[in-house]
């Protein structure tokens, strides 16, 4: 972590704010084409909703398909945001600055995107009223706070809203850039939201106080999500592959190795968009794919024992699922994709430096890595419920249809839109984090070398 | 008696925090000087004087408002349509406690964004003299008082410290 660059500020404003002050020639195109998909998925949503859920593959025995898988996989890439933000954050890691705006962005985009399926998953989105909140004096009725289906929501929305207002605090000090840096409409719009920032030494103290303080608020409630969403299966002890006393732990651990993952495919993107080569370098590449390499192991540390957990207990119907899991077809195919994807080729590739700062290959094995915890989130949820078909007499297991599959496609445009729609008023790596880091950096000299070193405060 | 203020503009931090000193030498009060910098500088580094805030408060605030309201919720919800399940007792502690952990931490973290934004003295709307260059590495001594008799000797301080340019607003 020796590579430093001596950016200085009008420099640092002028390539930072090349998303707002100036408008990239793919960026119309691609808002385009992202904009028309996501218009035909809305489309899509919109007649399924008015058809009703019987244009979906779901059915008997299989009623959590690919619209909850999609929502536990989004939910999960939501991880990223506080991981990095907030562990890098107290930790104070040098590394998170070019990161951290990127990552509570992709915290937040993803939530809204989550929060959509099981509203659609629904049949009848607008009875959600009556299921989140049914606060109906008329009938005396009140949401049934033991199912986690309340659970979830009340969860997702404290994340989303607590991750959202992280977002802003975090955005003041650029927003006062910008107002500084535009004229006409966007000035006055920069002007309202900086809130009349002016970077005296209270308010910079306050964020450095208030970002560490909603850092360590945001944590209980990063671990909390996911473990609730576990509990969405975990608490069904009827279905086995479901009923698990480790699916909190292992949830949220595979949340971060999908989240992190995500992160280095959007900086990648990043990089080679926006040219910001001289702030988003192969070192941070280098210590993202160590920290994956951490994460992941961890993960399948739960994997394993998620497995033997399962099998420890001999119980006919669980060896029976675990069978269909990862020795009948289909099931097996998605098995070793899964594990070749989530685990078996990216982890040993981020073993060599050259792959780890070699932009490409992290960009390439990151979306491998969601591929496959995609895949983790449909065979833990399909299969439980598939291996029921002879009871209900039905022969054919889950397909899930064109339908679902348009949605599950508009889900990834959605959040690329949004990202692209942000990028364009507001800037996605934190300037003052950037500048700070030149202000706090000095190269000291040990015997012939020169090295960064890091001034920071006592407290 | 209008308030006026003056702004010197330096471009390094060394003259800044030397027209910091020489305003503290020259009797100006704490408090009717500050520095503008578009970067967080270690505290302290132009000898700036460094509020004290509350913000700690804030979060604790919130957290209690945030349990009292998620321990009414539950539990008069549940009371309110008493439905036995399993013969187990009514209210459900354990599920309770998820809606109510949400709930604290929730109102928690609001508490706290407010409390950011009311210590960091926003919104200001008149934020007072300022210059745009502050967020291109420029750093801002902003003098006000509302005595104009001392506005020549802020500008003599500020112009000795080797202010490139000193703004004035009334």
């Amino acid at each position: 972590m020796q590579q430093r660059r001596t950016l200085d500020q009008p420099y640092t404003n002028r390539v930072l704010l090349n998303g707002q002050l100036d408008t990239p020639r793919w960026w119309a195109p691609a808002v385009a084409i992202l904009g028309i998909a996501v218009i035909i998925g809305l489309l899509v949503i919109g007649a399924m909703i008015n058809k009703g859920l019987g244009v979906t593959g779901l059915g008997r025995p299989v009623y959590w398909g690919l619209f909850i898988t999609t929502f536990v996989f989004w939910v999960g890439i939501s991880h990223a945001g506080i991981m990095i933000s907030a562990i890098l954050r107290l930790t104070q890691a040098e590394w998170r600055r070019p990161v951290t705006r990127a990552a509570e962005l992709l915290t937040v985009f993803s939530l809204l995107t989550a929060l959509v399926f099981p509203l659609i998953h629904a049949g009848r989105p607008w009875r959600i009223a009556y299921w989140i909140l049914p606060y109906d004096f008329a009938r005396g009725i009140y949401p049934n706070i033991r199912s986690p289906l309340i659970m979830d929501p009340v969860a997702i929305g404290t994340y989303l809203t607590g991750s959202t207002m992280f977002l802003y605090v975090a955005l003041l000090p650029d927003l006062g850039n910008l107002r500084d840096r535009t004229t006409g409409w966007k000035n006055s719009l920069y002007t309202v939201l900086a809130l009349g920032w002016r970077g005296n030494p209270r308010q910079w103290k306050m964020q450095t106080v208030g970002g560490i303080l909603l850092s360590a608020l945001m944590l209980p409630i990063f671990v909390s999500v996911h473990s609730i969403v576990s509990w969405d299966f975990a608490v069904v002890p009827s279905v086995e592959g479901w009923h698990s006393t480790i699916f909190a732990p292992y949830f949220v651990i595979g949340a971060v190795h999908s989240g992190v993952s995500a992160v280095v495919t959007m900086m990648a993107l990043m990089r080679w968009l926006w040219k910001w080569d001289d702030f988003i370098r192969p070192e941070h590449f280098d210590a993202l794919a160590r920290l994956l390499i951490v994460v992941a192991t961890g993960w399948l540390g739960f994997t394993f024992l998620e497995l033997i957990f399962a099998l420890y207990g001999q119980d006919a119907p669980e060896i029976a699922l675990r069978e269909m899991q990862m020795f009948q077809w289909p099931w097996n195919m998605l098995f070793i994709i899964f594990f070749l994807t989530a685990y078996a080729i990216p982890v040993p590739l981020w073993l060599f430096k050259r792959v780890r700062t070699n932009i490409a290959m992290m960009f390439w094995t990151s979306i491998l890595v969601n591929v496959g915890m995609w895949l983790e989130r449909f065979l833990i949820i399909v299969p439980g419920l598939a291996r029921r078909t002879p009871f209900v007499y039905t022969w054919e297991a889950y397909r899930p249809s064109p339908v679902e599959w348009t949605i599950f496609v508009w889900s990834f445009c959605w959040v690329t839109f949004l990202m692209l729609l942000f990028s364009r008023f507001f800037p996605l790596v934190p300037l003052f984090e950037q500048k700070e880091s030149q202000v706090f950096t000095q190269d000291v000299a040990i015997g012939r070398a020169k090295v960064p070193a890091i001034v920071r405060e006592a407290d | 008696m209008s308030t006026r203020s003056i702004l010197g503009l330096f471009q390094q931090p060394e003259p800044a925090a030397d027209a910091m000193d020489g305003l503290k030498q020259a009797g100006f009060e704490l408090g009717s000087f500050d520095v503008l910098t578009g970067v967080p500088y270690p505290e302290g580094a132009f000898g700036e004087y460094v509020p004290q805030h509350r913000l700690f408060r804030f979060p604790a605030f919130g957290a209690i408002i945030g349990f009292t309201l998620a321990l009414f919720l539950t539990s008069a919800t549940q009371i309110a349509y008493p439905m036995v399940t399993g013969g187990k007792p009514i209210l459900s502690v354990f599920a309770m406690l998820i809606i109510m952990y949400e709930m604290t931490m929730l109102s928690g973290v609001i508490a706290t964004v407010i409390g950011i934004i009311f210590e960091s003295r926003l919104p200001n709307m008149k934020p007072g003299i300022y210059d745009t260059r502050i967020t291109e590495g420029w750093i801002g001594v902003v003098v006000t008082f509302d005595d104009d008799s001392r506005v020549a000797a802020a500008e003599s301080v500020l112009n000795t410290a080797g202010a490139l340019e000193i703004k004035h607003a009334s």
